[in-house]
């Protein structure tokens, strides 16, 4: 049963040096009040896994708190460069970044596989591209048709954190609009944390929600405007001028670093 | 992505039944489909809206209006098992870096793979969206820096590509080749092979773009001013 923690309790008690830790969202609900609770708790060589890493991903690794990223579109979407996982990529600043990358699909489907707790997912992919000899993937015959797929391994990270729009007092969580991968990343995970918009005593059926019951989650905490500058669905709106902003804010180094310590971790 | 362009992509959504649009640019071509040609076309964005119908170009490919206007919104995972994976989206909209004489795309990096001059975003969905779809639409800029002759990193194959269109013209593929089959008005033969990294053929009965009509060029105007 997801015990109600303040944000700071919950990853503070969730989140430790060098964790594969997930925060996933696509587009939508993207989790930046716990990742930015991770810099400010100063948690470092994580090995961070999201689909499309995005700003926030940028921040975590411009601060030098990643090892690792697994990954499978690195961009700011509709705006162009993600500057500072460039950097890491590019020139080793402020650390060298290990990478392994995905197509969106086989990212999917390893979260899928590590939802089910099956070591691999088999699918349709990879074949004639350079990508099949850059990252984890493996050819695989089907036994029934003889139809050659690839496998990829399931995805467990050891925490994963989702934002939601609500939980009730019990833990139990509803989100609504484009659900991503969060549901499947929460039960991949060997600990999750959802934060939500608020709680409330009673959630209200909406239809097309997903529903993600407390007794899978380990912990949920209230985070008002938790996925600002993303969004939530009914709650608040993506913030689209921020995403042109970050682009400039985070081309130059010192700018980035000042921005950071002005912005996110006040306060640690 | 010049109106002309925009507007000669449009045009290949006449009689689509579907269409898939990647990040970017695409989103206004296929939003003026939906406007001036094909009603009835659904759009289908990655982050899982199948149906959308925006009054504005979203920013990202996961904006909110997409999901507010969409017949149905789903997973990433059963986006590309159910809908992409089996050709259910008949036309792929799709961006890239560079491209090849055989339509294969790079999104991933410019220079070596473990030392890259320039890291880009890398595959996202381009390469089980290229397989799934049965119709592969390419939209790029005609420049040496984007048409290559050698790809620096494979992402994306090329065999579903039906057309690609340029600000200077399309290319379609004649004996497994993007060969040159139609121009926009004004532009010569010799200045695309010029902004062409392989020895482009061309077509010898190519075909000169009808330019965009006044109900084309108002309804994009209007559409991008919102």
């Amino acid at each position: 049963m997801a015990e109600i923690l303040q944000l700071s309790g919950a990853v503070a008690g969730l989140v430790h040096d060098g964790d594969s830790v997930a925060l996933e969202g696509f587009t939508h609900l993207i989790p930046f009040a716990a990742g930015h609770e991770v810099l400010r708790q100063g948690r470092v060589d994580l090995e961070l896994i999201r689909m499309t890493p995005d700003i926030l991903y940028d921040q975590i690794i411009g601060m030098g708190a990643a090892r690792k990223l697994v990954f499978s579109y690195g961009g700011n979407p509709g705006v162009g460069s993600l500057h500072r996982f460039r950097d890491a990529v590019e020139h080793a600043w402020p650390r060298p970044i290990e990478l392994e990358e995905h197509s969106h699909a086989g990212m999917a489907n390893r979260y899928a596989a590590g939802a089910s707790h099956l070591p691999c997912a088999v699918m349709r992919g990879y074949t004639g591209t350079d990508l099949m000899h850059h990252t984890r993937v493996r050819p695989i015959t089907c036994p029934f048709t003889g139809e050659e797929l690839v496998a990829v391994p399931a995805l467990r990270p050891d925490v994963s954190i989702v934002h939601a729009q609500e939980a009730d007092r019990r833990g139990n969580v509803q989100l609504w609009g484009i659900p991503g991968v969060q549901k499947e990343a929460v039960l991949a995970a060997a600990r999750s944390l959802v934060t939500v918009e608020r709680i409330v005593d009673k959630l209200e059926p909406r239809p097309g929600a997903t529903i993600i019951p407390g007794w899978v989650i380990d912990a949920v905490a209230e985070a008002p405007g938790g996925s600002r500058p993303s969004y939530s669905l009914g709650v608040t709106e993506r913030d689209n001028d921020f995403y042109r902003v970050w682009d400039r804010v985070s081309r130059d180094r010192d700018e980035f670093t000042a921005w950071m310590h002005e912005h996110v971790m006040v306060g640690s | 992505m010049s109106e002309v362009q925009t507007v000669v992509a449009a045009r290949r959504l006449r009689e689509a039944r579907s269409v898939f649009i990647g990040v970017g640019r695409p989103s206004t071509a296929a939003i003026l489909a939906r406007m001036v040609h094909n009603p009835d076309l659904v759009l289908v964005y990655e982050s899982g809206t199948i149906g959308a119908k925006p009054h504005r170009v979203p920013l990202s490919i996961g904006d909110g209006e997409l999901a507010e206007t969409a017949d149905l919104v789903v997973s990433v995972p059963e986006m590309f098992n159910y809908w992409i994976g089996t050709g259910r989206i008949q036309v792929a909209f799709l961006g890239a870096a560079q491209i090849d004489r055989h339509g294969n795309l790079n999104s991933t990096v410019i220079g070596e793979y473990a030392h890259p001059r320039t890291r880009l975003p890398g595959a996202g969905g381009a390469p089980e969206i290229a397989t799934g779809c049965p119709e592969v639409v390419v939209i790029a800029p005609h420049s040496r820096r984007t048409f290559v002759e050698k790809l620096d990193f494979l992402t994306t194959t090329g065999e579903h590509t039906t057309h690609v269109i340029t600000d200077l013209g399309v290319l379609e593929p004649r004996e497994a080749e993007l060969t040159l089959t139609q121009v926009h008005e004004g532009v010569s033969v010799d200045q695309v092979r010029e902004a062409t990294g392989w020895e482009l053929r061309a077509i010898d009965e190519l075909s000169v773009t009808e330019p965009p009509t006044a109900e084309e060029l108002s309804a994009l105007r209007e559409l991008v001013s919102r």
